[in-house]
């Protein structure tokens, strides 16, 4: 399993290098530089061209990306372009509220879309399924905008439970923490919810359709017992289709940490594009490619916890 | 651990004692709310150098921790606000200005005259103003800590004007050593002797931005007078809190989260007003100018004849409704100057007709070809988004050949530099917006210049122009100052550098509480109080 983990962990380094070449060549050759934001509206074309050579803009593109992986190899991912602060330390600023509001959202979506795929399952074709099912549709089909926009209404300014907006740090306590998280994580989760519920049900009903299931129930097995096995042998495709979840989460959180005016990796992410922060941009996404790479191994060395027929 | 009644007694009584209320709050906590204000600005705070970057937002963090020589009153009339005066020399050509005594940085350094020299340097070479004062100027000696001089080469009667730009980039005074960063690199602190201190450590870009009251600033006496007089502050604690999305924006300032959301979009106005907690104003008297220009380089527009078919056949009254909505926040304004500014005359606005059969008329004779006219428009930037799609159905009416490329503001941006043909990377039409005050003076009226190939985009080439401005740098009265706008404008209603296509003024909320809001073109925070 070491030497597997190992080998995995090497084979990232290239994918990681082809990441990082592809991000500068797409942001070289995209539309739009940051020299004309930093003039603004009213430079004239001497301000743009100066600034331009002073960020060394104007370098051509063999030079900028030698520069910047010779950067990257001494582990500096550049300093901001505006706000002149590095990038490393903007990213520390807004790992936390990305990393919370995932993992709360896996971890509640794990939670509630196991039992009620599993209870899906288990009551194949009765109501409860059809009405699960019905559920699992809808948090298919409600963006995560509307939700938030939705669950702001209610909860914050009807019934005033919960703040609008905003994140409190873990460190100033695990009230407001989770008054902050509560309602991003209802609207992010719903999708989650129904994708993991709908995989359970039916991983669940294959195999609850096994020989040894039947035998199981024929020897007089009880409900739990069996249902504990069969989730187990239809953990697989679970834990698949969480790892994914936890990587489509990336995306998810832009549009939530926007909504709910968090500021996570996401909406650090979306200004820099739209400032054109090249260091910022190339950064982040170095960055979420290499926990892309980590959560792909972990959903591996997954499968061999769950099926002990699985060694690497 | 159990509680027992007499524990729960016990505790409420101690609450009680060390002055919690029921809510939660001590007293000093809710105090030190009430001297804390949380302000949504219209934009993210990227960057904490107004010189180097133009952006509003940061031009409005520069005024909270920087201080100018010179303000505008609410006249448009420059007032000593650093300075403690100046004396000019008899040939008009030495100008001696001299501090206020006492006047600090936030690192506890005096404000010197070399500092104020040398932030000048770095302003004038960013800004066209700044420029204009420093092709005019021999030499800028420091006589001591508290005097220098201006040396110029001819009398220049609007140099104090000059100081006093209000808005971007203003020239900020910040230490020597700070000023001295190359202007096209952002500095790495925001030390300056303004009313309130950074506080880089909470400064977090995207999300918020936090500053104290600076204790050593010391405010004139004069009463307050639009960006001039004392700026006498009643907050300890001001919090920028950066909301992207401008529901939520509203939603928080409802919720009373925030108490001051300076920018609120139009469609959600209605759900403001409806609160009774919240009140709808705005601050900035002027308001905010708004034009299409032109390229005029490129077919069909460098044209003369094909720009006045356009000017022609725009109304205002489109373009603001489609833009603004409310009728009580817009005004038409047929003149390159802001209305209700002095230098606005209206000379030449009766070539703004409205008339799409008459602009019809004169693309006919104008010799159009049918060329293509490439509109680029940010749908990021919904305001000025909605103007490209006026502008869209205007030209198909007129007859003309449109390409509406819609994209987001920083391509724009780019886009809008290139000075090639449309067919290759370039344009035909863009257009913003401006705050009045850049646009009042003939001399910092950056989109009037008709220098060419070096003018802001667009390029128009236009001599009379170019002399006419030169003749306002040598005049002295308001007058001739007005006399000489009158005639710019009358060459750009012939010449047609842009479009002028309306005035309105942008809405600001804050909850009730909130008083003490003033008159200018930024939204300043001194003689603010919440209750």
């Amino acid at each position: 399993m070491i030497t597997f983990i190992l080998r995995r962990l090497v084979a990232a380094v290239p994918v990681l290098a082809v990441v990082t070449i592809l991000v500068f060549s797409l942001l070289y050759f995209a539309p739009g530089d940051p020299a004309t934001i930093i003039g603004g509206d009213l430079a004239t074309p001497e301000e743009i061209a100066r600034i331009r050579s002073v960020l060394g803009l104007d370098q051509p593109f063999h030079v900028r990306l030698a520069i910047f992986l010779g950067q990257l190899l001494t582990g500096d991912l550049g300093t901001s372009i505006f706000s002149n602060l590095p990038v490393t330390h903007l990213i520390a600023q807004r790992i936390e509220p990305t990393l919370a509001l995932a993992t709360v959202t896996i971890l509640f979506s794990i939670a509630v879309a196991i039992p009620l795929g599993t209870l899906s399952a288990w009551k194949a074709e009765a109501l409860i399924d059809r009405l699960v099912m019905v559920v699992s549709v809808l948090g298919f089909s409600i963006p995560v905008f509307v939700l938030g926009y939705g669950l702001i209404w209610l909860f914050a300014i009807k019934l005033q439970w919960l703040p609008v907006q905003g994140y409190t740090p873990l460190s100033q306590g695990v009230g407001p923490w989770l008054a902050n998280l509560v309602l991003p994580t209802l609207s992010l989760s719903t999708v989650y919810i129904a994708l993991i519920a709908r995989i359970t049900r039916a991983s669940l009903l294959e195999v609850l359709a096994q020989d040894y299931v039947r035998t199981a129930k024929a020897k007089g097995l009880g409900d739990r017992k069996v249902l504990g096995h069969a989730l187990g042998n239809a953990a697989v495709p679970i834990a698949t289709i969480v790892g994914i979840g936890i990587a489509l989460l990336i995306g998810g959180v832009v549009v939530t940490e926007t909504v709910f005016a968090i500021p996570g990796l996401g909406r650090l992410l979306v200004d820099a594009i739209l400032r054109r922060d090249y260091p910022i941009i190339q950064g982040v996404i170095l960055l979420f490619a290499a926990v892309y790479v980590l959560i792909n191994l972990m959903i591996d060395i997954s499968y061999a916890v769950f099926d002990p027929r699985i060694r690497y | 651990m159990t509680l027992s009644r007499r524990t729960v007694l016990k505790g409420s009584a101690a609450a009680l004692a060390t002055g919690f209320t029921l809510n939660g709050r001590a007293p000093a906590i809710a105090q030190a709310a009430n001297r804390t204000l949380k302000f949504i600005p219209h934009a993210n705070l990227s960057s904490i150098d107004p010189i180097g970057t133009t952006g509003y937002v940061v031009r409005n963090h520069g005024y909270m921790v920087y201080d100018t020589l010179y303000s505008f009153d609410s006249q448009f009339k420059p007032k000593p606000q650093m300075a403690e005066g100046h004396e000019v020399s008899t040939d008009g050509k030495t100008y001696t200005i001299r501090l206020r005594e006492g006047l600090k940085f936030h690192d506890g350094e005096p404000v010197r005259s070399r500092d104020v020299v040398a932030s000048l340097k770095r302003w004038a070479a960013r800004d066209g103003f700044g420029q204009t004062v420093m092709a005019l100027t021999d030499e800028m000696p420091v006589i001591d800590d508290r005097t220098f001089q201006f040396r110029l080469k001819e009398p220049f009667p609007l140099l104090i004007e000059a100081l006093g730009k209000p808005s971007s980039p203003v020239p900020f005074i910040m230490p020597e050593r700070i000023a001295q960063t190359d202007p096209a690199t952002p500095i790495k602190e925001a030390i300056g002797s303004g009313p309130f201190r950074f506080l880089a450590n909470e400064w977090v870009p995207g999300s918020r931005a936090a500053y104290a009251r600076f204790e050593g600033y010391v405010p004139r006496n004069e009463p307050i007078d639009g960006h001039a007089g004392g700026k006498v502050v009643h907050l300890d604690r001001v919090e920028w809190v950066i909301i992207p999305d401008p529901a939520t924006a509203t939603a928080a300032l409802q919720r009373g989260e925030v108490d001051w959301y300076e920018q609120p979009q139009g469609d959600l106005l209605p759900v403001l007003e409806q609160s009774r907690d919240i009140t709808i104003t705005s601050f900035d008297p002027i308001g905010t100018v708004v034009l299409l220009r032109f390229n005029h380089l490129h077919p069909p527009f460098d044209n003369p004849k094909v720009r006045q078919a356009v000017l022609a056949a725009a109304s205002q009254n489109d373009y603001m409704t489609a833009m603004v909505g409310n009728p009580k926040l817009f005004r038409e304004c047929k003149s390159f100057f802001p209305c209700g500014t002095p230098m606005s005359t209206g000379a030449g606005g009766e070539a703004m007709i409205a008339n799409l059969d008459k602009a019809k008329a004169m693309l006919r004779d104008s010799g159009y070809k049918g060329e293509k006219v490439v509109i680029i428009s940010p749908t990021d930037l919904a305001y000025l988004h909605t103007l490209g799609l006026v502008t869209e159905d205007l030209l198909k009416r007129l007859g003309m050949n449109v390409e509406l490329v819609a994209t987001d503001w920083g391509t724009v941006l780019a886009r809008r530099a290139s000075q090639e043909a449309p067919d290759k990377g370039g344009w035909n039409i863009f257009h913003t917006t401006a705050v009045g005050v850049e646009f009042m003076s003939p001399t910092s009226h950056l989109a009037l210049r008709g220098h060419g190939r070096a003018a802001w985009p667009g390029w128009p080439t236009n001599p009379t122009i170019e002399k006419l401005r030169q003749d306002s740098l040598k005049s002295g009265s308001l007058d001739e100052q007005r006399a000489i706008a009158a005639q710019m404008e009358r060459e750009a209603f012939t010449a047609a550098p842009y479009v002028p296509i309306g005035q309105y003024q942008l809405p600001t909320a804050m909850r009730r509480n909130i008083t003490g809001l003033i008159a200018a073109s930024a939204p300043f925070v001194w003689n603010i109080r919440k209750a």
